[in-house]
């Protein structure tokens, strides 16, 4: 078995173009939740979000590439050369053969399904753009990150909802553990922030209308949000080799299903996650300093998962710190495991812990160490990043220090 | 514009040149336009025209449409347009 390391990582998110200003808004705990700006925005009851301002396609991209990348791909695109440059890797020869990409989206192109339809539904036009769906597809992102930087090894797009980000990750990592790539390009996004994707969300009745407060009494739901966040794994010997810089170790992950309900969350699904990540890093429970919750900030995530941190960890879940990132930046679904283990980096290489912002009245059911409202320092060694998913799906990454 | 100098601008747009330097005797492969750029090219034709082109990207030598040159191009619009127009 190999050891995995990151080196290299790359965001676009409503915190920040990149992961230095992504870490700096973390440590300062701005919010990025603001009224939201697209089409029809009027005729939604939800009209907040974690929107991306100020990157504009045009300028960045040419007429071609604006064809065929949805939103979703240029956060990914953007995201994956801020972390291959960081990374100094050049992908020829044997390790272009053998590398690849896995991403997480949960909707792929949303927007371009949305402009779509209105089209043809709205509109009564008989005739769409031909490069309709090579631009939603669902892989769209991995391929061209892969045509992009020539990875020519295993690449795919993985699919779990809230959790798919955390899935791909762990795929990735399990990819390069066992010797089969030298080094993975991972992480996730996603771009649901458009009248029909916010509309779908909305049907749910889950989502906040003036806040994302996470383990806070009043929370009442979840925040979108939209962006990407990649990076690279890299297996150790030939990151240490090359003298990269290593911002942190990935060492386990596990996945469970509740294989109970399509949307209520389960407590021990959520607990066998966590404590099959620390089993699979050969970590135990007391080392681990600080967890980024999937913290949602709905009335039944928090506090199960709350309950399933309380079982894991025992007397220690009152000596670690748990926060959730989205009060920040919102809910990127398919992309928010990526953008918050940014937070684990930054506990673990800088000390610094993001808070839990908006939180202003205790939750008894949530009654852990949540960071509220203000960052701190903290020397932490073992991180864990949770994400539970609905349709019952959990997958929880294990990182420690380097 | 007329129909052929509007042609000109869709095929020039797709290849990334000036409409002055595609002229009618130019075949798309000439001005470096793939089979991407060839259905993009068609699509902003029945667009422009409001037409539908009998165009299958599968076998694009047995469809009506002749694709061979820039003059076929505007000569098989012409036909489109006084059938379907």
């Amino acid at each position: 078995m190999k050891r995995v390391v990151i080196t290299g990582a790359g965001t676009v998110n409503a915190l920040g173009h990149s992961v230095a200003d992504t870490m700096a808004a973390m440590r300062e705990g701005v919010c990025g939740i603001a009224p939201l700006a697209f089409r029809d925005v009027e005729r939604l009851q939800i009209q907040i979000g974690g929107q991306v301002r100020g990157f504009e396609a045009e300028g960045r991209y040419n007429r071609q590439q604006m064809s065929l990348y949805d939103r979703f791909t240029q956060f990914t695109l953007a995201a994956a050369k801020e972390a291959i440059e960081q990374s100094g890797l050049s992908f020829f020869g044997e390790l272009s053969a053998r590398s690849g990409v896995v991403l997480g989206t949960a909707g792929g192109g949303v927007s371009t399904w949305d402009d779509n339809y209105r089209l043809v539904y709205e509109e009564g036009k008989n005739r769409v753009h031909p490069f309709v769906v090579p631009k939603l597809m669902n892989n769209a992102a991995a391929s061209h990150i892969s045509i992009e930087w020539n990875l020519k090894g295993p690449s795919f797009t993985v699919a779990t909802a809230c959790a798919s980000s955390n899935h791909a990750m762990a795929q990735a990592f399990s990819m390069v553990r066992s010797g089969m790539a030298p080094a993975m390009i991972t992480g996730g996004s996603e771009s649901m922030l458009c009248f029909g994707g916010v509309k779908a969300w909305e049907g749910l009745r889950v989502m906040s209308r003036d806040a994302c407060r996470p383990f806070s009494a009043n929370r009442n739901g979840m925040v979108q949000g939209e962006g990407a966040g990649v990076f690279v794994f890299e297996e150790m010997e030939h990151a240490r080799a090359r003298g990269a810089e290593i911002l942190c170790e990935v060492a386990g992950f596990a996945m469970t299903s509740d294989a109970a309900d399509i949307v209520m969350p389960s407590k021990a699904g959520a607990a066998r996650a966590m404590a099959g990540a620390l089993s699979d890093a050969g970590l135990n429970r007391d080392e681990v300093g600080y967890i980024n919750a999937h913290g949602t900030g709905t009335a039944a995530n928090d506090k199960t998962e709350c309950a399933a941190v309380a079982d894991v960890f025992g007397p220690h879940a009152d000596n670690l710190m748990i926060s959730s990132t989205k009060s920040m930046h919102g809910h990127l679904i398919g992309g928010t495991g990526a953008v918050e283990l940014l937070a684990c980096i930054m506990a673990l290489r800088d000390g610094v812990i993001a808070p839990t912002i908006g939180y202003q009245e205790p939750d008894p059911e949530c009654a852990l160490d949540v960071v509220p409202n203000e960052a701190r320092e903290a020397k932490v060694n073992v991180a864990l990043s949770n994400a539970f998913a609905f349709g019952g799906m959990n997958a929880v990454l294990a990182l420690r220090k380097i | 514009m007329g129909v052929k100098e509007q042609v000109i601008a869709i095929i020039a747009e797709q290849a990334v040149l000036e409409p002055e330097d595609v002229t009618l005797e130019c075949t798309l492969e000439s001005l470096g336009i793939d089979s991407m750029g060839l259905v993009e090219s068609i699509f902003a034709i029945e667009e422009a025209f409001d037409i539908s082109v009998p165009f299958n990207a599968n076998n694009p030598t047995a469809s009506d449409f002749d694709i061979t040159s820039v003059a076929s191009i505007i000569a098989g619009i012409e036909r489109l347009r006084a059938v379907q127009g």
